[in-house]
């Protein structure tokens, strides 16, 4: 706490003021966790109560952002499809980080042909461009909000994997690491205590800003219809349902797309936010 | 000096050749990852050829023979293999054609697409990367919240956007099915925004940086204009990270391609291999997902390549 507080202090005064941006990022996305976690609070309507007799109705009283091809509430959709973005966007982090913390442990114990095979195996993972390999594996499994999080997950793995080596191959070399070493400790326990606890914050760091593209993934993939299968209500899939009824209604396929990318917009401020913070804090502490 | 220059040379070639060997398995390893995710892939694929929900049990075993889908998967995967070293890609199950003619055939209106899709976005990101580099913090700040919106928003979405505005409500492009530089105006558009975000913002910090280099100052002392400075040579230096970047660009046009083909009904490689792995045509999402791959690793190599002949001390950095 008191080092970071007087890291804080080293690192100027322009990164200790909050930026009205972050600000304004912070309260969306808390917003955002509100509608993920509890969506009854803020959706006026149920996201799949059918009243054909209002469809396509446009923006208007009862229905601030509209309804859509089968009269459902567009704006309480938006609010119950929070869910699977958020899922999507964090859980998949998670994951590539976890599994990518997973394998650069497997390269940095098991000596050079572990290391070799790794490497070999993340070269072949990342030789798929873009989000195909996503596409493949939500191929297999099949599309749910689950399955598109492993997917991208999985797809963002190896550069994590690859990321998270780096660093541990500078910290292997680091005096505290040697001394460690030379006290006669175990290679796992020196890894788990001291090298991995070491490489993982700015890679940490880097993963906020790869929560805006998990979610932007997610939601590609539903609009392709590789995602959660319908009625759920998902923004990429809503996209896609409204993509059909452009002529007749402007609203269906403008505000969850807007809902989409205001939060990974915010996502990416606040995820500089921190980055900022704690590059400046490494530095001081170097 | 002579028989230094001959050994980074040889070191060049050496490093190409071991680069393309590994390339080679990469590709391999990268296509037996797509074989094993379609064979765990739930479904009988016979019936992905056949077609039809209720097809005469007597055809299912005659088509499941004649494919080699009774074969144990060993024996299916080395034939796939031997099939994919001779370059025979197999017949595509739902248009029944050659998987090689439809790629050819799709690979055009794709190119097409990528090219003008990224000659725009870079055209875009000097165009505002020069006017804005070094300039005062309310300029940088406007030019940073556009590349910021352009990170952060999905193709898909700028497409409909795009779509409902200036196709449906004005008219002034067709929605779908154009052709020629009105009809690929709009997707080349929707691709080029989601890539330009992130050049402006690469060429930016490039050119900021080459700015405060002694050559801007020995070329400002020697009278140049600004306009001159920033274009004719502090945008060389910053131009290098856009050639790293080109993995990056492929991945994202060929994602880019993907979504865009499918938001305006376009026809390409992308929209085919969206509709091909909804419809489990193994032999055609293999084809696709190998040949891009393939390229992908292909680029990778000669950006490296080009990375050692234009930098000299890379060369004899490492092997």
């Amino acid at each position: 706490m008191t080092a970071v507080a007087s890291a804080e202090r080293l690192a100027g005064a322009g990164d200790r003021r909050v930026r009205p941006g972050a600000a304004l990022a912070w309260t969306f996305l808390a917003l955002v966790a509100v509608a993920a976690l509890w969506p009854s609070l803020l959706a006026g309507h149920e996201p799949n109560a059918v009243d054909p007799a209002h469809a396509l109705a446009g923006p208007g009283a009862g229905h601030p952002f509209g309804t859509d091809q089968l009269g459902r509430d567009v704006l309480s959709r938006i609010v119950y499809g929070t869910r699977a973005s958020v899922t999507i966007g964090l859980g998949a982090t998670a994951f590539a980080v976890v599994a990518g913390s997973v394998l650069s442990t497997l390269a940095a114990l098991g000596g050079r042909a572990a290391d070799e095979l790794v490497m070999r195996t993340t070269d072949v993972f990342l030789a798929f461009p873009g989000l195909l390999l996503a596409m493949l594996v939500v191929a297999v499994l099949g599309g749910s909000t689950l399955n598109a999080t492993l997917a991208i997950g999985m797809s963002s793995a190896p550069g994590f994997a690859r990321l998270i080596r780096g660093q541990m191959l500078v910290i292997r070399e680091s005096d505290y690491v040697q001394a460690a070493r030379a006290l006669g400790r175990r290679p796992l326990d020196v890894h788990l205590r001291h090298t991995l606890p070491n490489a993982l914050p700015p890679v940490l760091v880097l993963a906020t800003v790869q929560v805006g593209a998990a979610i932007i993934g997610g939601s590609s993939l539903s609009f392709l219809g590789l995602g959660p299968k319908p009625p759920t209500a998902e923004w990429g899939a809503m996209l896609a349902e409204g993509r059909s009824f452009l002529a007749a209604d402007w609203a269906v396929a403008v505000f969850p797309g807007l809902a989409l990318t205001a939060t990974v917009v915010a996502c990416n401020v606040a995820g500089r936010g921190l980055q900022r913070r704690f590059e400046g804090r490494r530095h001081v502490v170097r | 000096m002579k028989r230094a220059e001959g050994r980074t040379a040889d070191g060049l070639i050496g490093w190409t050749l071991r680069r393309l060997l590994l390339s080679v398995i990469v590709v391999f390893g990268a296509a037996t990852v797509t074989f094993a995710t379609l064979q765990l892939t739930p479904g009988d694929p016979t019936y992905a050829v056949l077609n039809n929900p209720s097809p005469p049990p007597e055809l299912v075993a005659h088509v499941r023979h004649d494919l080699g889908f009774d074969r144990p998967v060993a024996d299916q995967y080395t034939r796939f293999l031997g099939r994919l070293a001779t370059g025979d890609l197999g017949r595509s199950y739902q248009l029944d054609q050659p998987v090689w003619r439809v790629i050819t055939a799709q690979l055009g209106s794709t190119v097409e697409l990528a090219a003008a899709g990224f000659v725009l976005a870079l055209g875009a990101a000097v165009v505002l990367a020069t006017a804005t580099a070094g300039r005062r913090p309310l300029v940088r700040r406007a030019s940073a919240a556009l590349e910021l919106l352009s990170v952060s928003t999905p193709s898909f979405w700028t497409g409909i956007v795009l779509l409902t505005f200036l196709s449906f409500r004005l008219h002034l492009f067709p929605a779908t099915g154009g052709t020629g530089p009105r009809g690929l105006a709009l997707p080349a558009i929707t691709l080029a925004l989601g890539i330009a975000g992130a050049y402006t913002q690469v060429l930016r910090e490039g050119l900021e940086r080459a700015l405060d280099e002694p050559f801007a100052l020995n070329s400002r002392a020697r009278g140049s204009g600004e306009t001159a400075v920033r274009l004719r040579h502090a945008l060389r230096h910053a131009l290098t990270p856009i050639v790293t970047m080109s993995g990056w660009t492929m991945g994202t046009l060929l994602t880019g391609a993907v979504i865009v083909e499918s938001v305006f009904s376009r026809q390409g490689l992308g929209r085919t291999l969206a509709t091909a792995i909804s419809g489990h045509d193994l032999p055609l999402v293999t084809g696709i997902v190998v040949l891009a791959a393939a390229a992908f690793t292909l680029l990778n190599i000669a950006v490296d390549l080009l990375y050692r002949i234009l930098d000299p001390r890379l060369r004899e950095a490492a092997p």
